[in-house]
C-alpha cells in the first residue's frame, strides 16, 4: 500500500482502492481490448458502432469549416466563377478529345486519362463521396467519408479520385468509413512499374505528396518520371489504375537498395470528393478476393499433413503412379492409416 | 459543493477538448497541435483527483480511440497512465508555480507520448517521425493558458 500512497503520504481512499490499483485494473482492461482488436479482430462490430456513433460528432465539427466553404463560395464573383466555368469547359474538351482517343488505345493506357472514362469494364459500380472536414491524426494519413455500409460500402475497398488511386476503406460504418490514404505510413501497396513492368511494392511516408518504394534493388531499371500504376497484386484494386509517378531516384554504389521516392496521382490533400469502386469479381481483372485480412491463395484446408490425411483414396493404389512415391515415403504411416481405414468397413 | 458539479464541468470541457481535437487546421498548425484531452485529462486529475481520476483519463483514451487511434484501448491505456501519474502526484503538482508545472506537464506528457509510440511500434503501427515529439511541447508551453480556461469552468469555492 505504501508504493500507492499519494504524494502527501495521506491514502486517497476512493471507491475501488488506491489509484495504484485503480489505474493497474484499467491497464489490463485497456490490453485485453487492445489485443482482441488487434490479434483477433472481434472488434469489428464495436468499430461499426463507434463509427455510427462518433458520426454525428464528426459531422458537427466540420460543420462551421464546411460553412465557412459555403459561404465563400455563395459570395464568389462572377468573374471567379466564369473563370472558373471556363477553365472546367475547356478541360472538359480535353477530355472529349482524349476519350476519343481511349475508344482506340488499350485499356491500360486508357486508365490515364480521367475518372469517369478511365473505369476499365472491371468497375462495376462507382459512388461519389464527400471527405468530411475532420482531422483523424494529424501524422497519419485518414479521412473521412460520408458513405458507409448503408451505402454498400466494405471493407478493403478501393476509393480513387480522377488522377488516380487515393486508398482504401478501413473502418466501416453505417454512414461513414474511414480511409487510409495511400501515403499513410501504415499502408503498402504492389505497384507495377508501367515502363518496364517491374512490379515492387509502394509504401506510405506520412507525407502527403510523396511515396517510397523501398524495396527495389540498386540496379532496377527505374527512372525519374516513371509512372506506377497498381500491379493488381494485393486483392484491393485490379491492375493498371495510375498511383505515382517517380520524382527520386538515389542509387549508391555501396547501398543494395535504391532509394526511390514518388509523387502521388491523386490530390491527396485537396480532395473534397473521392470515389469508391465496385469490381466485378468474375472479371479476369478482378483483385482477388480477400477474407479476413488474408489472401486466399489457395483452399485452406490444404496442408502438407505429416501423418494419414485421407485414408480414404487408399482402396485402389497400383492404378495411379502419382500416389505410388508418396507411399513410399511413408510406407509405415500410409499402411496403418490404411489398415485402420479399411478395419472398420 | 455537490459531487456532480465537478463531473459537469468535466464533461463539458472534455468534449471542448474533443472538439479542437478534432478540429480541421492549417498543415503547419496541425503539426504543433497541442494534445488537449491530454491536458484536460491532466488538469482534472491534479485539482480534482477523486471525482475523475484515472477512470477519467481511460474513458477520454477510449474516446479518442474511437476517432484516431489504429488500435482500441491504446490511447485509453496512455491516457489512464497519464492521468494516475497526476492523481499519485496532484499535491506536490498543485502547489508548484505555474511555471515549474508547466515543466512537469512536459515530463508527463512526454512520458505519455512515448506510451503511445512503444504501442503504436508493437501493435504494428509504427510512427516514427520526430514530428510527433512537437505536440508535447506545445501542450506544455499552453500549459498556463489551458490550466487557466480550465479553471473557470468549475469554481468549488463558490
Amino acid at each position: 500500500m505504501a508504493g500507492f500512497a499519494t504524494g502527501s503520504g495521506r491514502p486517497l481512499q476512493g471507491r475501488g482502492g488506491s489509484p495504484g490499483f485503480r489505474f493497474a485494473l484499467f491497464a489490463i482492461a485497456s490490453v485485453a481490448i487492445m489485443i482482441l482488436d488487434q490479434r483477433f479482430n472481434w472488434l469489428e462490430r464495436a468499430h461499426y458502432l463507434l463509427q455510427a456513433t462518433t458520426y454525428p460528432v464528426e459531422i458537427a465539427v466540420s460543420s462551421p469549416v464546411t460553412a465557412w466553404d459555403w459561404v465563400r463560395k455563395s459570395f464568389a464573383s462572377r468573374d471567379v466563377l466564369e473563370a472558373r466555368n471556363e477553365r472546367l469547359r475547356s478541360r472538359l474538351r480535353g477530355l472529349e478529345v482524349r476519350s476519343m482517343r481511349y475508344e482506340a488505345l488499350a485499356r491500360e493506357n486508357a486508365a490515364l486519362i480521367g475518372l469517369r472514362s478511365a473505369l476499365p469494364p472491371v468497375a462495376q459500380r462507382w459512388l461519389p463521396a464527400g471527405i468530411v472536414n475532420i482531422q483523424l491524426d494529424s501524422l497519419r494519413q485518414r479521412v473521412l467519408i460520408d458513405r458507409g455500409s448503408e451505402n454498400g460500402v466494405t471493407r478493403s475497398q478501393a476509393v480513387l479520385d480522377d488522377r488516380g488511386v487515393v486508398g482504401q476503406t478501413m473502418y466501416v460504418g453505417p454512414w461513414s468509413a474511414e480511409v487510409i490514404l495511400i501515403t499513410d505510413p501504415a499502408h503498402a501497396l504492389p505497384v507495377e512499374i508501367q515502363r518496364t513492368g517491374l512490379r515492387t511494392i509502394a509504401v506510405g511516408t506520412g507525407n502527403s505528396n510523396s511515396l517510397a518504394l523501398p524495396y527495389l534493388p540498386a540496379n532496377a531499371d527505374i527512372r525519374v518520371g516513371d509512372v506506377l500504376v497498381t500491379s493488381g497484386l494485393g486483392g484491393v484494386f485490379p491492375p493498371g489504375y495510375p498511383v505515382a509517378r517517380v520524382t527520386q531516384v538515389h542509387k549508391d554504389a555501396v547501398q543494395p537498395l535504391a532509394h526511390v521516392r514518388a509523387a502521388p496521382f491523386a490530390h491527396l490533400q485537396t480532395d473534397s470528393e473521392v470515389m469508391l469502386i465496385w469490381f466485378r469479381h468474375d472479371s479476369p481483372a478482378a483483385p482477388l478476393k480477400e477474407r479476413n485480412g488474408e489472401l486466399i491463395t489457395g483452399d485452406r484446408s490444404i496442408r502438407p499433413l505429416p501423418a494419414p490425411a485421407k485414408p480414404v483414396q487408399r482402396p485402389a493404389p497400383p492404378k495411379t503412379l502419382s500416389a505410388a512415391p508418396k507411399v513410399s515415403a511413408r510406407p509405415g504411416a500410409g499402411k496403418a492409416a490404411a489398415a485402420g481405414a479399411k478395419s472398420p468397413t | 459543493m455537490s459531487a456532480s458539479s465537478p463531473r459537469i464541468a468535466m464533461a463539458k470541457t472534455v468534449v471542448g477538448a474533443l472538439i479542437l481535437t478534432l478540429l480541421p487546421l492549417p498543415s503547419w498548425l496541425e503539426v504543433i497541435r497541442p494534445g488537449f484531452l491530454a491536458l484536460t485529462v491532466l488538469y482534472w486529475s491534479i485539482q480534482a483527483p477523486r471525482a475523475g481520476g484515472i477512470a477519467l483519463g481511460w474513458i477520454c483514451g477510449l474516446l479518442l480511440d474511437a476517432f484516431e487511434g489504429p488500435v482500441l484501448g491504446e490511447h485509453a491505456l496512455a491516457l489512464a497512465l497519464l492521468a494516475y501519474l497526476g492523481v499519485r502526484e496532484h499535491q506536490r503538482i498543485r502547489s508548484k508555480p505555474i511555471f515549474q508545472q508547466s515543466l512537469i506537464v512536459f515530463a508527463a506528457l512526454v512520458i505519455y507520448e512515448f506510451v503511445l509510440f512503444a504501442l503504436d511500434g508493437w501493435t504494428g503501427h509504427p510512427l516514427t517521425t520526430p514530428l510527433r515529439w512537437l505536440p508535447t511541447l506545445t501542450g506544455a508551453l499552453i500549459w498556463p493558458a489551458a490550466a487557466a480556461v480550465l479553471a473557470r469552468s468549475y469554481h468549488p469555492r463558490t
